[in-house]
């Protein structure tokens, strides 16, 4: 795109965009180190997710100060406006998704025990779906590209799907298993939060649909969560 | 593309309707086949960078052009499907049915109560002097000055701050019972309080006259219009709702300028 012919709006604009950059880059990191503590019980890695997060929150702040600047200043229009919109909604949704991956971190304590469940190693695959949409999703912004925020808004659903089963494995395992019914709650939370993380990703990809395009994704057919029978 | 003032339908005709309209400085083509339509209860912005054509094109809807003897109009303009340009037209009445209100403030160097007063006079609107005292008080108060000027109505219209003066000309534009106004960057020369006041009694008129603005604020262009053009090198380059314009502009051209990317 043509710069601005006032060029500290193309810094201030740049300034944003590798605040966001950063800030993704960081909770990536996040979600990652939370699930390798998780299946490796490494609470000092869990603890580094939970340093981190101050870190990301901060990223949260700068940005929200530079967009009411940019906004107050510069009083953007058109492609420009979106983008600014899309940055600060974009960045309280990173800023989330880094608080999920805090809560998963922090549990890693409490089922780090010799008794650790079985139903822990349904989680990574589901981790992992999830984090692709997190990445892609952020790629997307920073290439602008509609067509990957599609792609990313298609895969909720399987992270959906995954959750409902994993719900119905636990509740089951519960039964079976009173004792260990502690760890499970746990591990429903943690599933939960990966749920949400898929949601705050598909959130990202509609707002980087509306930048590139300056309308809403088309609606999609959505999974009905089972804990809650309503439509995520 | 430029999309067809057709496109959209509409409940009312259009109080004026400009078609296929080339306007001739000499040799020069100041305008080139812009068509476009006023309608009664909205107000239209006309943005676009200097030399455009948007103020060409502004005067052309009540022949203010006529007065610079090198001007040429062609195509069809209409007022109530009537054209302006038709051999019978009194131009006289048709600038009371369309009035203009300028970049700098330009009232008479007369009283406040003369300003207003001079149009409803020569166009015998007034019987007497209550009721043309009457018909200054209305113009005061709808252009919103009334309250400060009440008490000082024989005083010079020129003693008044830019802001004053810029509302006694839309007050004088008022008092001739006009149908259609048309404003010619009408806050370029006031601070941003005389701007607002202005801004706060173009949306209080809405309604009540077809309003055009020529405007180089974007904001303010944002602010006070429902419908915008934008306008390049004499040409017509997209119309359309003005939230649409401003938010997500079809054309590449559009998107540049009001994104401060014009080079």
């Amino acid at each position: 795109m043509t710069d601005h012919t006032v060029k500290a709006f193309d810094d201030d604009i740049n300034a944003l965009r590798a605040l966001i950059a950063e800030m993704g880059g960081l909770t990536e990191d996040s979600i990652d180190k939370a699930m390798a503590a998780l299946s490796t019980g490494d609470v000092a890695l869990a603890d580094k997710v939970v340093a981190q997060d101050a870190r990301i929150d901060e990223l949260d702040a700068n940005i929200e100060r530079l967009v009411v600047q940019t906004l107050a200043l510069r009083a953007p229009l058109a492609d420009d406006l979106r983008e600014i919109v899309a940055v600060l909604k974009i960045s309280g949704l990173v800023e989330r998704m880094a608080d999920y991956a805090k809560n998963i971190a922090k549990r890693v304590e409490t089922i780090s025990a010799p008794t650790r469940v079985e139903p822990l190693s349904l989680l990574p695959s589901m981790a992992r779906i999830a984090r692709e949409m997190v990445k892609d999703a952020l790629d997307a912004f920073a290439a602008r590209d509609s067509k990957l925020a599609l792609q990313v808004i298609e895969r909720d659903r399987a992270v959906d799907d995954f959750y409902n089963s994993i719900f119905r494995t636990m509740v089951t395992f519960m039964m079976e298993n009173p004792k260990m019914i502690s760890e499970s709650a746990h591990i429903l939370f943690i599933a939960k939060n990966l749920e949400r993380i898929g949601d705050h990703a598909t959130n990202i990809a509609e707002m980087v649909h509306y930048v590139a395009t300056g309308t809403k994704p088309p609606e999609r057919e959505k999974a009905t969560l089972i804990e809650t029978g309503l439509e995520n | 593309m430029v999309t067809s003032p057709m496109a959209d339908m509409r409940n009312s005709d259009p109080k004026m309707t400009a078609r296929h309209v080339n306007v001739f400085y000499g040799e020069k083509q100041a305008i080139q086949d812009v068509s476009i339509d006023v309608e009664l209860d909205e107000v239209t912005a006309f943005i676009g960078p200097s030399g455009c054509g948007k103020s060409t094109f502004l005067r052309t809807l009540n022949r203010m052009n006529d007065t610079v003897p090198s001007a040429r109009v062609e195509g069809r303009i209409t007022l109530d499907g009537e054209d302006i340009y038709a051999s019978g037209m009194d131009v006289v009445q048709l600038r009371a049915r369309v009035g203009m209100v300028f970049l700098k403030p330009n009232p008479f160097p007369k009283s406040i109560y003369e300003n207003i007063a001079y149009g409803p006079r020569i166009h015998g609107l007034a019987s007497g002097k209550a009721e043309l005292d009457q018909i200054v008080e209305k113009s005061l108060r709808r252009a919103g000055l009334w309250d400060e000027v009440k008490d000082r109505l024989h005083d010079s219209g020129t003693a008044l701050s830019g802001g004053q003066q810029q509302r006694l000309c839309i007050g004088r534009a008022i008092a001739v019972e006009p149908e259609v106004i048309l404003m010619d960057e009408p806050c370029s020369a006031l601070d941003p309080i005389a701007t607002a006041k202005i801004e706060e009694l173009i949306l209080d008129l809405r309604g009540n006259y077809a309003i055009v603005i020529v405007t180089h604020n974007m904001q303010q262009a944002a602010r006070v219009s429902q419908r915008t053009a934008f306008f390049h090198l004499g040409r017509l380059v997209e119309q359309g709702p003005t939230t649409e314009i401003f938010t997500n502009p079809r054309e590449e051209r559009t998107k540049d300028y009001i994104t401060g990317r014009y080079g």
